[in-house]
C-alpha cells in the first residue's frame, strides 16, 4: 500500500440502508487507504452495529459515530453539516464517498462549504492530488490533478475492490456535534424494490434485457435466466422507457454502471450510454438477433439468435 | 414564482466523440452540438408549471462560450422568457467547472429573486453531477436530486426521487434547487414560430466578472485519452457452444 504525504488523512462517508452496511463503503475505504490514514465517517439513528462493523474493517484506523434521530433518513443537507464538523475537528486531506445517490448528494454539497472543486466517480488513484474518471459516458478518461486544498472524491465502486471485513482495528469515536436544524427539507417515503435477488452492482453474474425483450412479463425470461445464475437483474434505458423494467435496473451512463465476472446482454443493441454501464464487464455475452448490433462490438461471445429460443435453452441447459 | 432554469452545452450524446491525438482533450471542431438533454427535461419541467400558473417567469441561464448563445435562442422558443449568456472565450469554456458555474448562478438568483432553480442531474460531456448540489449548498438551499416527479404544494415541491434500488419523495421548502433524471418528462420540439419569436426575447450578455465572479480552475487537465479498447470476440453458433465457451473461460462452473 502506498500513502501519500506524512499526515495525510481520509474521511470515508460510510452507506447503510436497512440497517446494512452498503457494500460500495469498503470500496471507497479501498481507495480512502490509498491517500492516507483512514477514518469512517457513520451517521444515522442507530448505528452501533455498523460502527462495530466498520472497526474491523482493514485500514480503518478510527470510526466517528453521529447519532441522531434527526440523522435517521440521512438528508444531505444534515450529514453535510457533519462532515463539515468533522473536518474542522480533524482536517482530514481528503474526503471520499462512493458515487452512489448518497455520496453524490453529499460530496458537492460539502465542497461548496469548503470552496473546492470535487472530483466525481474516480477509477484510479496516481497519486494523492491526481486521478482518472471517465468522461463522455466513459467514451474517453480524463487524467486531472486536484489543486483543491481538500479533495473531495466520489469513487466509481467498480473500479476498488473491496477492503476486507476482518483485520482492522479502528476505534470508535463520537462525532463533534453539528447543527441538525435544517428543516427545509423533509422525507415522506421511500419505495425500494426488494427484487429478491442479489444487488445489481456487486452481483458476480448479471442479466440484463433490452428493447428487444419486447414486454413486461417477457421479462420473466430475464429474471428465469438471472435466478438460475444466481445473478442480478439489469436493463437498458429502452427496456425501462417502454415500462418492461423498473427504473433502478437501467444500466448505463445515466443509471447503474456495473462490472460483473459475466454480463449477458440479452436482446439489447449496445448504445454508447448503455456500454459506458458494462463495459469494464470481465466476460460479456451479447444474444441478439441482428448480427449488426454494437453490442456484438464488446462482446466476447456474441449469439446471433432469437431471444426468445436462446434463453429458454440456456435455461435449460443449465439446469 | 420566479424560476431559472441552468443550460449547458454540450456535443450531440449521439456524436461519437473523438479524442485529440495531442491527448489535451476531445474535438469540438465540426462537431454537432445541442443542449445537454437533461437540462431539456429540467427547461420543459419548468415550462410545464408556467403553462400550470405555477411559475410566472423562466429565466434560461447559460455560462459558455459565444456559441452557447444558440441553445439560449432554443431555450426561449421552448418556452424561457428569458435568456442571459455569460459569456467566457472557447479556452476557458473548456476549463469551467462546476463549482464556477453554481457561483455566477447563485448571483443571478440573488439579482433576480428566483425562487426555484431547475438544472439538470449532470451534463453528459464532464459527466460530473455536482451544479444543483454545489449551488444549493452556495445559496443553503435545500436541495432534491434525480427528480422523476415534482409536484407543486403552496411554498413547497413534492418531489419523487430516483436512488438506488428505488425511489424515495420528499418535500422542499422554497426557496430551493432541483436537478431533473431523465424519467420527469418528455421535453417538446420547438416549432417554426416559435423559434421565430424566440429571436424578438430579450438575452442578456454578461460575464463572469460582471458578477464579481473570477472562473480560477481547481482542476488541471493532464491528458484525455481512450479507454482500453476490448479484445475482439467471436460469434458462437448456438447455446451448447455458448456453454461450453464459458465454462471454459472459467466463467461458468464446470
Amino acid at each position: 500500500m502506498i500513502i501519500y504525504g506524512r499526515f495525510a488523512s481520509s474521511l470515508v462517508l460510510a452507506e447503510h440502508g436497512d440497517g446494512k452496511l452498503n457494500m460500495v463503503t469498503l470500496n471507497a475505504v479501498t481507495a480512502a487507504s490509498k491517500l492516507g490514514d483512514v477514518s469512517v465517517l457513520v451517521t444515522g439513528a442507530d448505528m452501533k452495529s455498523i460502527a462495530q462493523q466498520l472497526t474491523k474493517v482493514e485500514h480503518v484506523k478510527r470510526v466517528i459515530m453521529a447519532e441522531d434521530e434527526k440523522l435517521k433518513v440521512q438528508l444531505p443537507e444534515l450529514v453535510t453539516n457533519v462532515v463539515l464538523a468533522s473536518q474542522k475537528r480533524f482536517g482530514f486531506s481528503s474526503i471520499i464517498a462512493g458515487s452512489s445517490t448518497f455520496g453524490r448528494g453529499i460530496i458537492p454539497r460539502v465542497a461548496a462549504k469548503l470552496d473546492v472543486s470535487p472530483i466525481s466517480d474516480i477509477t484510479f488513484i496516481h497519486s494523492e492530488n491526481t486521478f482518472s474518471r471517465p468522461i463522455y459516458a466513459g467514451s474517453a478518461i480524463c487524467k486531472v490533478k486536484s489543486l483543491a486544498s481538500v479533495k473531495l472524491i466520489t469513487v466509481r465502486g467498480t473500479a476498488f475492490s473491496p477492503a476486507n471485513i476482518g483485520g482492522g482495528s479502528g476505534a470508535i469515536e463520537i462525532a463533534p456535534s453539528a447543527d441538525l436544524d435544517f428543516a427545509k427539507t423533509e422525507f415522506l417515503s421511500q419505495d425500494v424494490s426488494n427484487s429478491g435477488r442479489p444487488d445489481l452492482q456487486t452481483a458476480k453474474i448479471v442479466v440484463s434485457g433490452g428493447r428487444g425483450v419486447g414486454s413486461s412479463e417477457n421479462f420473466k425470461l430475464i429474471y428465469d435466466l438471472a435466478h438460475k445464475l444466481n445473478g442480478g437483474v439489469g436493463a437498458s434505458r429502452a427496456a425501462v422507457d417502454a415500462g418492461y423494467a423498473p427504473n433502478d435496473l437501467q444500466v448505463g451512463q445515466t443509471g447503474k454502471i456495473v462490472a460483473p465476472e459475466l454480463y449477458i446482454a440479452v436482446g439489447i443493441s449496445g448504445a454508447i450510454q448503455h456500454l459506458a454501464g458494462m463495459k469494464d464487464s470481465k466476460t460479456i455475452v451479447a444474444i441478439n438477433k441482428d448480427p449488426d448490433a454494437p453490442i456484438f462490438q464488446v462482446a466476447d461471445f456474441g449469439l446471433k439468435a432469437d431471444l426468445f429460443q436462446a434463453i429458454p435453452e440456456l435455461i435449460k441447459a443449465l439446469e | 414564482m420566479r424560476a431559472l432554469v441552468g443550460v449547458k452545452r454540450v456535443i450531440d450524446y449521439a456524436v461519437k466523440i473523438r479524442v485529440k491525438p495531442d491527448k489535451t482533450g476531445v474535438i469540438h471542431e465540426n462537431v454537432q452540438n445541442s443542449m445537454n438533454p437533461f437540462d431539456e427535461i429540467a427547461l420543459e419541467e419548468a415550462v410545464r408549471l408556467k403553462e400550470k400558473n405555477v411559475i410566472k417567469d423562466i429565466v434560461a441561464v447559460s455560462l459558455g462560450p459565444p456559441k452557447a448563445q444558440e441553445i439560449l435562442r432554443t431555450a426561449l422558443a421552448k418556452g424561457a422568457d428569458r435568456a442571459i449568456h455569460v459569456e467566457v472565450d472557447d479556452k476557458i469554456a473548456e476549463k469551467i467547472e462546476p463549482l464556477n458555474v453554481a457561483k455566477v448562478i447563485a448571483k443571478i438568483v440573488q439579482n433576480e429573486k428566483i425562487d426555484v432553480v431547475f438544472v439538470g442531474k449532470q451534463a453528459i460531456d464532464d459527466d460530473s453531477n455536482q451544479t444543483a448540489q454545489i449551488l444549493a449548498s452556495l445559496l443553503d438551499w435545500p436541495q432534491a436530486l434525480f427528480a422523476s416527479k415534482v409536484e407543486p404544494e403552496g411554498d413547497t415541491f413534492k418531489v419523487t426521487r430516483e436512488i438506488d434500488g428505488g425511489h424515495d419523495t420528499i418535500r422542499v421548502k422554497l426557496p430551493a434547487v432541483i436537478s431533473t433524471d431523465l424519467r420527469l418528462n418528455e421535453p417538446r420540439y420547438a416549432t417554426l414560430p416559435n423559434i421565430m419569436k424566440a429571436k424578438k426575447k430579450p438575452l442578456e450578455k454578461k460575464t463572469p466578472s460582471d458578477y464579481g465572479v473570477e472562473i480560477i480552475p481547481q482542476t488541471e487537465i493532464l491528458e484525455v485519452t481512450d479507454p482500453p479498447v476490448r479484445q475482439a470476440g467471436v460469434f458462437v453458433d448456438d447455446v451448447q457452444m455458448l456453454i461450453a465457451k464459458l465454462k471454459e473461460k472459467g466463467v461458468l462452473k464446470q
